[in-house]
């Protein structure tokens, strides 16, 4: 194996250390660690020479920043909160049956049965209530750090885009679980749409795939809920991510008062 | 020395313009051409498949889902025409419980009940316990002779007319008929404050004047 050979010798660079007399010798051996090293270099070297992804992650990644603070730290919670919400979706949809007659009962068998299938239901219910909570936080941030000014305002507008989608998200997850509070909070929830003037009575008809509740009533919110409205959310939080790159993170508002300070002092 | 040729930059052909290897008469460039043709083929291409997949989903906006079934609720000797009764019928037979409602039904009571011009009375009441306000199942309560909903407040009275609370129209009803000394229900329908009837609107919807066609009726009901 190529690794295990010992590398060739560098040109200006005599094999031994040339000190006693004895300049030329046979190739010294690399050691494990020097192997490891070379071997993860040459790795990532191969994949960067394929990709070209070095200059992109350093743009991603080697951004220059203000002086920040924690709060500046809420819109990664809310990613997380969402990848969080996306690995319980996708392990509890292995288990949940969207049909109005097994519902209630594959629920409840995922919080009574599965092994950890409390534990993830709660993680996903929880984490829901946890996801809307911080978005709000960090709309807050963005808010009152005047972070959505020119050139932000795109982002804005996206991050609102976000937060109807997660509310949607909320709404259509919020009946699965088929108990008598989910369906009746959906009943209502739907009739509130219903009451827009003209467009109103057509989108509840969409939303209950007819006048009633029906039997592609629960697999029509679970479509929306775990595969359309999902991912809408993914290509927006990417446009979103991308204008935070593209633009920069926006300082504190009170750094500016004391670069006016500091400038007045150099006059 | 010959003069270069002259070339009109907004001539309508090719050849006048001075495109290279152009044809006589000819006005669109073939690169020109290929570039729309591909781009059409694209959009047919996508529209094959999106514009079936969207009718896919908003089909049941345009399709009757509620079909008209009559359901017996008892012999006549089981009502009366001063208080109601409780049965149960079931509107979407397909999803078990969640399809089934609670209607009160009652004999229709000719020195009780607003009759409307040129509406034939039904020769039962049959209300429907969908609160008119956002939906909730609401309760009658005979010491009151009231509806009452549990959810926003909404109080109707004996004949479902709105007393108090949020709701925006009467209680909806369902056809009745009397087969073999039976009582059937079949389609439900709505009515404005004035008890005139029409076709089922969703809880929320308006129907006094201009209301009923800012809701209008749709093809599902």
């Amino acid at each position: 194996m190529k690794l295990l050979r010992p590398s060739p010798p560098r040109p200006g660079r005599d094999r031994g250390n040339g000190r006693d007399g004895q300049g030329v010798g046979p190739p010294t051996k690399p050691t494990a660690k020097e192997q490891a090293v070379e071997g993860a270099a040459s790795a990532i070297g191969w994949l960067d020479e394929r990709t070209g992804a070095s200059p992109i992650l350093r743009f991603l990644l080697y951004r220059k920043t203000p002086y920040t603070n924690w709060y500046y730290t809420l819109g990664s919670a809310t990613l997380f909160a969402f990848l969080s919400q996306a690995v319980t979706g996708v392990f509890l949809a292995m288990y949940y049956e969207p049909d109005p007659t097994r519902a209630y009962e594959s629920a409840s068998h995922i919080t009574n049965e599965v092994f950890l299938g409390e534990f993830v239901r709660g993680m996903h219910k929880w984490g829901s209530t946890v996801m809307i909570i911080l978005i709000f936080l960090h709309m807050g941030r963005t808010f009152f750090f005047g972070a959505y000014k020119y050139p932000r305002e795109l982002n804005w507008i996206i991050g609102v885009v976000l937060l109807v989608l997660v509310l949607m998200m909320g709404l259509t997850g919020y009946l699965l679980p088929f108990d008598q509070r989910s369906f009746w909070a959906t009943v209502v929830a739907v009739n509130l749409n219903a009451s827009g003037p003209i467009v109103g009575p057509y989108l509840a008809d969409f939303l209950r795939a007819g006048a009633e509740f029906g039997p592609t009533t629960i697999s029509r919110f679970y479509a929306l809920h775990m595969l359309l409205i999902p991912g809408l959310i993914i290509a927006l939080i990417g446009a979103h991510l991308y204008l935070v790159v593209k633009l920069g993170t926006t300082a504190p508002p009170w750094l500016k008062a004391e670069k006016k300070d500091l400038l007045k002092e150099e006059v | 020395m010959a003069d270069p040729p002259k070339f009109d930059k907004k001539s309508r052909y090719t050849e006048g313009r001075g495109t290279a290897g152009a044809f006589e008469g000819e006005t669109v460039t073939r690169r020109r051409l290929m570039e729309g043709g591909a781009q059409l083929a694209g959009l047919v291409a996508v529209s094959a498949f999106a514009l079936p997949a969207l009718g896919f989903a908003l089909g049941p906006i345009f399709e009757d889902t509620i079909p008209t079934r009559w359901q017996d609720v008892g012999p006549e000797g089981d009502f009366n025409d001063e208080s109601y009764v409780a049965r149960v019928i079931n509107i979407v037979p397909e999803v078990g419980d969640p399809g089934k409602t609670t209607v009160y039904v009652r004999r229709f009571n000719r020195e009780r009940d607003t009759t409307v011009e040129g509406q034939e009375p039904q020769p039962y009441v049959a209300i429907s316990t969908r609160c008119a306000h956002v939906g909730c199942p609401v309760r009658y309560i005979q010491a009151s002779q009231k509806f009452v909903c549990p959810c926003h407040g909404g109080v109707y009275g004996f004949q479902g007319e709105v007393e108090g609370g949020p709701p925006v129209r009467p209680l909806d009803r369902f056809y009745t008929r009397v087969a073999a000394g039976r009582v059937e229900i079949g389609d439900r329908f709505s009515l404005n404050s004035h008890f005139e009837r029409f076709s089922p609107r969703d809880p929320s919807n308006h129907l006094d004047g201009l209301w009923q066609y800012i809701y209008p009726s749709r093809p599902t009901t």
